[in-house]
């Protein structure tokens, strides 16, 4: 990067807060998805204001900026090539206020997501959405892939929960998007930039809900001898017209693979165990609960287990959120799919992905927010191996294939990022992608910010006047379109 | 940005890869590919890591210094300062291997990528000296480490100190805080009790060898005599074997494995040399370092039997009393305690209820301190080597302690002591610092 650049963002965030040396910048080449690619600059800002003028001279400049929170992310968002800047939101890290009355907190966008749950629990309240990830993840990184978690069945995803954002703008405007209030007034532009992914502005203060802590909770193991009776058992437990907190499943190997790391008691025999969990008055959790048991076992479950304690719901839990990583015990690389399907296709979709798993011979393992018909196969592969390398983006190309042929969609809760920009065009029509192509252009018309994300960069988007010519997409191969 | 990043779900060759770049810097204790390979670079650490909570940068982070260490290893970065860096503001705490999904062992990576720096980095002069002096010369050498302790004692019982402190001389070189950092020394040694047997009071129970420690003997000897004083009122007869010496734990952290293995050996011969039930320590950074002579050792297999053996007895004090179960003590310490877990404690070694059960079983009401198992910026030497970011640490976890209240605070470890006491005065506080064992002590009347 230009010397006179990294001069210029000294100047406006102090000299330690900026690196631009190969061996520094080499440390923002990845993020917790498999594209890699290392930036120019690394900036770290400090306030809102820092933001700004980072924006500003980006523009004045022309040089693209990526945000980057904790560098979660799976589908690469948080990557940028070599004439980006990456500007870190990592040290705005302060929750400005707790507002128990109004039920609300302000944070920065740095604020790791549990964090924010630990200062309020105390006041018998949590933030709600709690991807798998909420140990590490940033709340402005939620904002940005509008993250679920398993207790987003019931309570619903980030959007859900954010009232208000503070964002710059790529030129370096600071807006103020909603508030306190829960419904904003004109165009709900809070909600608008919530899944956004970074391409519209940089988020820099959050208005979110807190939610009560529930008086009771109780967690559910069902356990079963075929992977079939659990993903019917999805369906029956929703028909039956029980909403419970979280509805997830592991497949039996999954479920190996996490015993092997917390030892909380999951069966190593079962094929799949479904984790359910029911929050709310005592004496409705403890009918619920009964209810629940009872189709699980009508849908063939081998056997119904309750959490006896605290500690052991807590245990169940800490498997199913340290999954992913439980499997780097067992396989060098793996590739993590987030498609969606319609709940009542979760049956049909795990017996396609065994197929397709026998036909290329690599292990698959499932485990997913069944609830929400949002699943996370796990390709094993490895990479020594290029035909396994070869065979493991097949696979996947194969199981997203799936997911739209069932009607469903190419990322649940990981985001379109870098990685399935790609499949963008399958999902879209020419005009649904002309819209988002204009209202990108709205906020980030040069494409400054996070560009080559999420929606596919067509030449034309820069000179977008009048109505848009017609664009050609490539089909991609094994997609139907 | 390259093409196939845009390809849809191609994935990228995983970050661990060193089949395909097999180690150009084949340092001889360099990590193995085994153990790099179980990094899934989720990221799920990083808000464990204490240097990453105040530096927030994928450096100074566990995922980072692992990156790092292969970035090395397959020649794609220099061995040299940038590197030598990041990998020393570790703090070796190991809170990231307790966050890790993926059983990672970042401990055993960082103390070979720390031997990796000795044994292909140059370090400037000044600190090769240094170095060479308190590892090579102080530590391992009772009779060098017992004059230099006297010095320091001569230099803060003279009136000396006081007189430097006042001066603003400390000040003015920029060592202020590494002044209020050194131990207090002892008036008596404990040198004086090794080769000793104390009898078990009442009922025998079991037979220990005790380990003394390096430190321990000249600035906390009242440490290891109420250590002593405990176990024996609980039915223990108490050995300090004769030639015991230091553990090699600092010279392990330091990257210093072949001085660290020749002290294991020496040690594993004196300490199983008779029959002992269980060889215990009453410092957190010995006991772990101990309980992994056997890692140290892999590649020996004259000692690689007898290090299992070893580990397979080795004890920290707190874990053996609390295996065995307390004695009634003669009085109840009706104080409000709050609990410091030491990290090579609750993290390496994994023992977190042990001391909290052994607190409340003498009476102490037990006031949880939040994040009390995230490292307090001691870790050895660490607050001295790096004493900036020691103190902003300490600062985060004196934030912790301030929002409690209680009556003084615990720990297990002496390391540990030594940094919240310097906290506790930085801050004008009067909460007193124990060792769990000096609390027990108190409960059974003293030595
Ligand atoms: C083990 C594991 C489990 C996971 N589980 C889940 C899960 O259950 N549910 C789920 O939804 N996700 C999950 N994820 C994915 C990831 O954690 C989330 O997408 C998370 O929200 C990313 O947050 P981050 O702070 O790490 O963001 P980053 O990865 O740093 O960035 C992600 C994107 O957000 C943008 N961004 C970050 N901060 C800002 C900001 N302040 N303003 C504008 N744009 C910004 C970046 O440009 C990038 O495009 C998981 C990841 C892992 C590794
Ligand atoms: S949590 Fe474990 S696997 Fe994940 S990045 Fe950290 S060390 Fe690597
Ligand atoms: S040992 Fe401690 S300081 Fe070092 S990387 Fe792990 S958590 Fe961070």
């Amino acid at each position: 990067m230009d010397s006179s650049i990294i001069r210029q963002l000294r100047k406006i965030a102090g000299k330690e807060a900026v690196l631009d040396r190969p061996e520094e910048l080499m440390l923002y080449e990845y993020d917790a998805g498999v594209d890699k690619h290392r930036p120019g600059a690394v900036v770290f800002a400090q306030s809102t204001q820092q933001v700004s003028q980072v924006m500003k001279l980006a523009s004045d400049k022309k040089i693209p900026v990526v945000p980057r929170g904790a560098g979660t992310g799976l589908s690469g968002g948080a990557i940028a090539r070599r004439e980006a800047i990456v500007l870190s939101l990592a040290r705005m890290n302060k929750i400005l206020e707790i507002d128990v009355p109004n039920q609300r907190a302000v944070v920065q966008p740095g604020v790791v997501n549990l964090e924010l749950s630990n200062a309020t629990t105390k006041f018998g309240y949590y933030y709600a959405p709690d991807p798998s990830s909420q140990k590490a993840c940033t709340i402005g990184g939620n904002v940005a892939e509008n993250s679920g978690g398993p207790h987003t069945l019931a309570l619903g995803v980030t959007v859900n929960h954010v009232t208000g954002l503070e964002v710059v703008l790529p030129d370096g405007k600071v807006i103020e998007l909603g508030g306190k209030a829960q419904d904003s007034t004109g165009l709900d532009l809070t909600g608008f930039f919530v899944g956004s992914e970074g391409t519209m502005g940089v988020v820099t203060r959050i208005t979110v809900k807190l939610t009560k802590l529930p008086e009771h909770v109780t967690t559910l193991l069902a356990i079963y001898n075929t992977v079939e009776d659990a993903a019917n058992t999805v369906v029956a437990i929703t028909q039956s017209g029980v909403t419970p907190a979280a509805l997830e499943m592991l497949d039996g190997w999954m479920v190996r693979c996490v015993e092997a790391n917390v030892h909380a008691g999951y069966p190593e025999d079962a094929a799949a165990v479904l984790l359910i969990e029911l929050e709310g008055m005592r004496e409705t959790v403890n009918e619920q609960a009964e209810a629940v048991s009872a189709v699980c076992m009508q849908q063939k479950a081998r056997e119904v287990r309750h959490a006896k304690d605290e500690k052991q719901r807590q245990l169940l839990w800490l498997g199913r959120k340290t999954a992913f990583g439980a499997v780097g015990r067992v396989s060098p690389s793996y590739y993590t799919q987030d498609g969606v399907i319609p709940r009542t296709k979760v049956p049909y979709t795990l017996a396609e992905i065994e197929r397709i798993s026998k036909h290329y011979g690599l292990i698959i393992g499932n485990v997913f927010h069944a609830g929400d018909g949002n699943l996370h196969p796990l390709i094993l592969f490895d990479s020594r191996d290029p035909k396994q390398t070869e065979n493991s983006r097949k696979a996947a190309k194969e199981i997203m294939a799936c997911c739209l042929k069932f009607g469903g969609s190419i990322t649940g809760e990981h985001g379109v990022g870098l990685e399935k920009m790609g499949l963008m065009t399958a999902m879209f029509t020419e005009d649904d992608l002309e819209v988002m192509v204009r209202l990108r252009n709205a906020f980030n018309p040069e494409s400054i910010l996070n560009p080559q994300k999420m929606i596919p960069d067509l030449h034309f988007c820069r000179e977008i006047t009048g109505p848009l010519p017609k664009a050609k997409f490539e089909p991609v191969a094994g997609l139907p379109v | 940005m390259s093409e196939t990043a845009f390809e849809p779900g191609v994935p990228s060759p995983h970050m661990h890869d060193p089949h395909l770049h097999p180690p150009a810097n084949a340092a001889k204790d360099a990590p193995s590919w085994e153990l790099l390979s179980t990094c899934v670079h989720c990221g799920l650490c990083l808000n464990h890591c204490p240097t990453y909570k105040v530096l927030s940068n994928e450096m100074d982070s566990p995922r980072g210094r692992i990156y790092q260490v292969l970035q090395v290893n397959e020649g794609k970065m220099p061995l040299g300062e940038t590197f030598v860096q990041h990998i020393d503001r570790c703090l070796g705490c190991v809170a990231c291997e307790i966050a890790c999904p993926s059983g990672v062992k970042y401990g055993r990576i960082v103390e070979r990528a720390r031997a990796q720096i000795e044994q292909g980095y140059k370090r400037p002069l000044i600190q090769r000296v240094l170095r060479n002096f308190f590892y090579n010369k102080v530590i391992p050498n009772f009779r060098t480490l017992s004059f230099v302790a006297k010095l320091m004692r001569f230099y803060q019982r003279s009136g000396m100190q006081t007189l430097v402190r006042k001066s603003g001389l400390l000040k003015l070189m920029g060592v202020a805080d590494l002044d209020k950092l050194s131990p207090q020394i002892d008036k008596e040694f404990f040198f004086s009790e090794i080769g000793k047997v104390f009898p078990a009071i009442g009922a025998k129970r079991g037979k220990v060898a005790f380990v003394a420690g390096c430190i321990n003997n000249v600035a906390f000897s009242h440490l290891n005599r109420a250590t002593v004083n405990v176990l024996t009122q609980n039915g223990i007869e108490v050995h300090i074997p004769e030639g015991q010496g230091c553990c090699g734990a600092l010279h392990a952290h330091a990257g210093l494995r072949e001085e660290a293995r020749a002290l294991a050996r020496h040690n594993i011969n004196i300490f199983l040399g008779a029959d002992y039930d269980a060889i215990v320590t009453n410092a957190a950074g010995c006991g772990s370092n101990m309980k992994e002579y056997d890692d140290l050792l892999e590649n020996d297999p004259a000692y690689l039997g007898r290090a299992k053996e070893f580990k397979a007895k080795m004890k920290d004090v707190t874990e053996y009393l609390a295996g065995i179960g307390l004695v009634a003590p003669k009085r109840k310490i009706g104080q409000r305690v709050a609990y410091q877990d030491p990290c090579h404690l609750a993290n390496a070694q994994r023992i977190r209820t042990q001391p909290r059960e052994l607190l409340a079983a003498i009476g102490c009401e037990l006031v949880e301190l939040p994040h009390s198992d995230q490292c307090c910026g001691s870790a050895g030497v660490y607050n001295v080597a790096q004493n900036e970011l020691s103190m902003k640490i300490l600062e985060k976890k004196m934030e912790d302690v301030t929002s409690v209240s209680s009556d003084m605070l615990a720990t297990a470890n002496v390391g540990c002591m030594i940094q919240l006491r310097a906290g506790v005065q930085q801050r004008g506080l009067t909460l007193p610092v124990k060792h769990v064992m000096e609390l027990l002590d108190e409960a059974y009347g003293g030595n």
